[in-house]
């Protein structure tokens, strides 16, 4: 398709990177020239320098042909007045990056008058994000396929965990809940594990299965699937904000610290059930003061990612793995660093927005035609899981999966047949009309016939 | 430095030679010459070799990218291969025997230079003659630009391929992918190469010889089958290679731009606007002044615009043996070979756009100088002339001049005089052709001695590299 990014900062970079590489036709603008030739140097795009929201600009960046237009500006207004006019001038789909709270709770107005097909607000799904981790505590990640009927969750085995020393096939028949192990990490490498692998203590194990199937796995396991009963939230932004009300509405009770006193009178006024403490997040004493050492969950969401990866680590030290801890990083890129630390869940609000924009391209694009549905990228990117439609007949359609002659590194791990989900096992087939959901270290498939050697 | 990519751009490289010298094989065997049996082997050898190192797909495709290393490495050694393999025909079948001749020739066919070292072309073989004029089709657009529309190459970092290779200050995209835009210039070359050869037999030139001029004018290159070059053609036939030859220094976004009916940016090219200005004085100034040579103004007007178009765009074709006209009309000529054709086209020389803004980094420093206050934005095809860019292009210029003394000096070695060291390395660092006195339209290369030669050869592949390709390879044992 043809996509035009206008605001090359982090986001509108990473996405045009990713585009490309699934080999849409990309165009981005931006005002700063330096940026803009230093992305189509380094990336297979063309590129505009101009103001996104002038229509000569656009049309050189060939708004004419353009089937999607994203802004990811710094600024909202920017974003909407972009989409407008890109939305009157070509009627291609529009998609805009809106932050101020003020424009959230009117995104349904600004969609339907301004004709923008997606709006997207960092910070609140940020902190939806957030709320699901908290609701499935013992769980890192959580990816969803199938309109959250099939759902891909990361686990950490203990030392202590029954799964050591456990074969793949040993575990189907221990451990009740029909779950597929799809994908492993152990240190740093990514494999795709057959049934003879066996699982080893500090391995990060990614478990596909239905939703119900995966708490039955999990209470198995002896891992809590109770939500979080309370929580503490270091730093009182927009992302907390969000999260407080979420979180409040659940239930839970929220507990949040903050260093400015001004914002600390705000948010008592949003948030009126919530305690909202006025101090320094990182101050030790004022932390143990407050009950880090009973509290459930620690949410790290202060500017600087610094303090939010000492305050995770902190918390796990001081209570151990019993706490629930939810890192928010912005800048920080040391994937490989970060994942090595200890901080439990980690956000990243930028990849978040970057993986919905993502999505609903592929949503697109799948309605022109391509086949998957959805893409989620595991182990720091080293492990695709896509979702792929089985439309037509294929060849890999109607033969027992056993008799497949499947490449290495491909693993068939859920199949959705109307509604149904099934954990297939070798003598069950693919059929016409069935979803697919393959796991594999391959990058660029795009088509379930590419599985076969 | 990536060297594994690097070894898997050559072998592309030398697939693509064995496919191209298909070619000659072909024109050899429908004239029924013996020629044809000196291409099987060096086919065969490239095929070999090219296939076992593509065979490997770099694991490593980045090129980290602000590092050019990897680059300019490969374009340069890529063009090093590209002479010596294709000299190797030439040696084999001994038709030009000397291995430094054959390079020589070879350098010059594919960076359409033109400059020959040999004595009579006419005694050379159909297939070879038809080798020699290919390689300058080949090189006009660019072997890598032709491997970067057809190969599947490596990772999104192919466009800073095309830029190592293509000429110009700067080089713009057409479309988002490389591929396509690769395709896109190939697919206008192709057309207007075949658009010549038509009008060309239409007007009575022998099928071989229209083939042949096609190529050496789309190339700008200036390899011909006969000794007096154009001269015994018919003034239509001139006037339609005048035109065609033109029309190849012409920037190619320009044509993609009329082709996307984007009129007003095309026609409102500064550069393409200058260039054709200066085409149209340089004509002007020796018809006026060169007449005696000639019957009658249209003869003239038509043998000085041919001329010009030539050397501005560094083809190289004559007409004529301009080595006697007056002083002033070669010194027209002369400059004129300094200027070159426009910024991505298929020619050499500094370029039109470098002319232009070094010219008017002159005025803008008066400007500064004179009026230190006042706030004036110099522009060039409306973008403000920058220090960057002054810097870039005044580097390149010394560069040039650089590399200039030093051929101007190594060639004074052979003690011929001034005039045709001067002219020989300008007609080789441009990639012109033909120079004056020795080197002149009715003489030749073979006289040098085989360091000249060498020289020449290097300023043939820096010219057209435009010199920092070239330069990285010096500049590599000194990288740590």
């Amino acid at each position: 398709m043809n996509i035009i990014i206008v605001g090359c900062g982090k986001v509108g970079s990473t996405i045009a990177e990713q585009l490309q590489i699934e080999n849409h036709d990309v165009t981005v603008v931006d005002i700063d020239e330096e940026v803009v030739n230093e992305l189509t140097y380094k990336l297979d795009i063309m590129g505009v320098v101009g103001n996104g929201t002038s229509n000569t600009v656009l049309q050189e960046a060939g708004i004419s042909d353009a089937d999607i237009v994203i802004a990811v500006t710094e600024m909202d207004e920017m974003n909407l007045l972009c989409c407008l006019i890109a939305k009157k001038t070509s009627n291609c789909n529009t998609v805009a990056r809106v932050r101020n709270p003020i424009y959230s709770n009117e995104t349904e107005f600004l969609k339907k008058e301004l004709g923008i097909s997606m709006i997207i607000n960092p910070e609140l799904a940020a902190s939806q994000e957030v709320s699901r981790l908290l609701s499935l505590p013992s769980v890192i990640e959580i990816s969803t396929f199938a309109n959250g009927k099939i759902e891909i969750l990361k686990l950490k085995v203990e030392k202590n965990s029954v799964l050591c020393g456990m074969t793949l096939i040993k575990m189907r028949k221990a451990i009740p809940g029909n779950v597929l192990i799809c994908a492993v990490e152990r240190e740093d490498e990514a494999l795709i594990p057959t049934g003879d692998f066996i699982i080893e203590a500090e391995d990060y194990i990614y478990i596909i299965a239905s939703k119900k199937d995966s708490q039955l796995f999990l209470s198995s396991l002896g891992l809590f699937t109770d939500k979080v009963k309370d929580t503490i939230i270091i730093g009182g932004g927009g992302l907390a904000y969000y999260l407080a009300t979420d979180l409040l509405y659940l239930g839970l009770d929220v507990k949040i610290i903050e260093i400015d006193r001004e914002r600390c009178e705000e948010l008592s006024e949003l948030l009126p059930k919530a305690s909202i403490i006025h101090g320094d997040g990182i101050d030790e004493s004022l932390l143990l003061e407050e009950g880090l050492t009973t509290a459930s969950s620690l949410v790290a969401l202060t500017n600087l990612d610094e303090e939010n990866i000492m305050l995770s680590l902190y918390a796990k030290k001081i209570s151990g793995e019993k706490i629930k801890t939810v890192t928010k990083i912005n800048k920080i890129t040391f994937d490989e660093v970060i994942s090595s630390l200890n901080l439990g869940s980690v956000v990243v609000p930028k990849n978040i927005m970057t993986e919905h924009i993502l999505q609903y391209v592929r949503a697109l694009e799948n309605s022109y035609g391509s086949n998957v549905e959805t893409m989620y990228r595991l182990v720091n990117g080293k492990v695709e899981a896509l979702e792929f439609n089985v439309n037509e007949d294929s060849e890999v359609v109607d033969i027992p999966l056993k008799s497949l002659n499947i490449k290495k590194n491909i693993l068939i791990s859920c199949i959705n047949r109307k509604g149904k989900i099934i954990t297939p096992g070798g003598d069950d087939a693919i059929h016409r009309g069935d979803t697919v959901i393959v796991v594999t270290t391959e990058s660029g498939l795009s088509d379930l016939s590419e599985i076969l050697d | 430095m990536n060297y594994s990519m690097i070894f898997y751009l050559i072998g592309w490289t030398l697939n693509a030679m064995a496919g191209f010298m298909t070619l000659p094989l072909f024109v050899s065997l429908y004239y029924g010459e013996s020629s044809y049996l000196y291409f099987i082997p060096v086919i065969a050898v490239s095929l070999v070799l090219g296939i076992s190192l593509v065979h490997k797909k770099p694991k490593n495709t980045v090129f980290y990218a602000r590092e050019g290393f990897t680059s300019f490495t490969s374009v340069a050694l890529i063009w090093i291969v590209l002479s010596i393999v294709g000299s190797l025909p030439f040696i084999i079948s001994g038709e030009i025997p000397h291995f430094v001749d054959a390079v020589f020739e070879t350098a010059s066919g594919f960076t359409t230079t033109g400059s020959s070292i040999l004595v009579n072309v006419e005694k050379m073989s159909r297939g070879m003659q038809f080798w020699r004029s290919f390689t300058h089709w080949i090189g006009g657009m660019g072997v890598l630009v032709l491997l970067l529309a057809i190969v599947p190459l490596v990772g999104g970092h192919n466009f800073q391929l095309m830029k190592a290779e293509s000429p110009g200050p700067a080089v713009s995209k057409f479309v988002p992918k490389i591929k396509k835009s690769a395709a896109i210039l190939y697919a206008i070359y192709i057309a207007m190469t075949v658009i010549q050869i038509i009008l060309l037999v239409i007007f009575k030139m022998p099928v071989f010889d229209a083939v042949v001029t096609a190529f050496g004018s789309a190339g700008t290159g200036g390899f011909g089958i006969k000794v007096d070059s154009m001269a015994s053609y018919s003034w239509q036939i001139q006037l339609i290679t005048g035109i065609f030859m033109m029309l190849f220094g012409v920037n190619f976004t320009v044509y993609y731009l009329i082709l996307t009916k984007k009129f007003r940016q095309a026609f409102g090219s500064e550069e393409l606007r200058v260039y054709i200005l200066i085409i149209a004085l340089s004509t002007l100034a020796i018809t006026f002044d060169a007449g005696e040579y000639f019957n009658g103004f249209g003869e003239t007007l038509n043998h000085a615009f041919f001329q010009v178009s030539s050397i501005i765009t560094t083809t190289g074709f004559a007409t004529f043996d301009f080595n006697v006209w007056p002083t002033f009309s070669k010194s027209i000529i002369v400059l004129l070979m300094f200027i070159g054709a426009s910024a991505g086209s298929t020619g050499g020389g500094l370029k039109v756009s470098r002319i232009i803004i070094l010219t008017k980094s002159v005025y803008r420093e008066l400007q500064r100088t004179l009026r230190p206050r006042s706030v004036k934005k110099v522009r060039f095809d409306k973008k403000p002339i920058t220090d960057d860019t002054v810097r870039s292009v005044g580097v390149y210029l010394a560069a040039y001049f650089l590399v200039f003394s030093l051929s101007v000096l190594v060639l004074s070695l052979d003690n011929f005089d001034f005039t045709t060291s001067f002219t020989a390395t300008a007609a080789t660092i441009n990639n012109i052709g033909p120079g004056l006195e020795v080197v002149g339209p009715a003489g030749g290369f073979s006289e040098f001695s085989d360091l000249s030669k060498i020289m020449m050869i290097f300023n043939m592949l820096a010219g057209r590299l435009e010199f920092y390709p070239i330069f990285s390879l010096f500049y590599l044992p000194f990288k740590r």
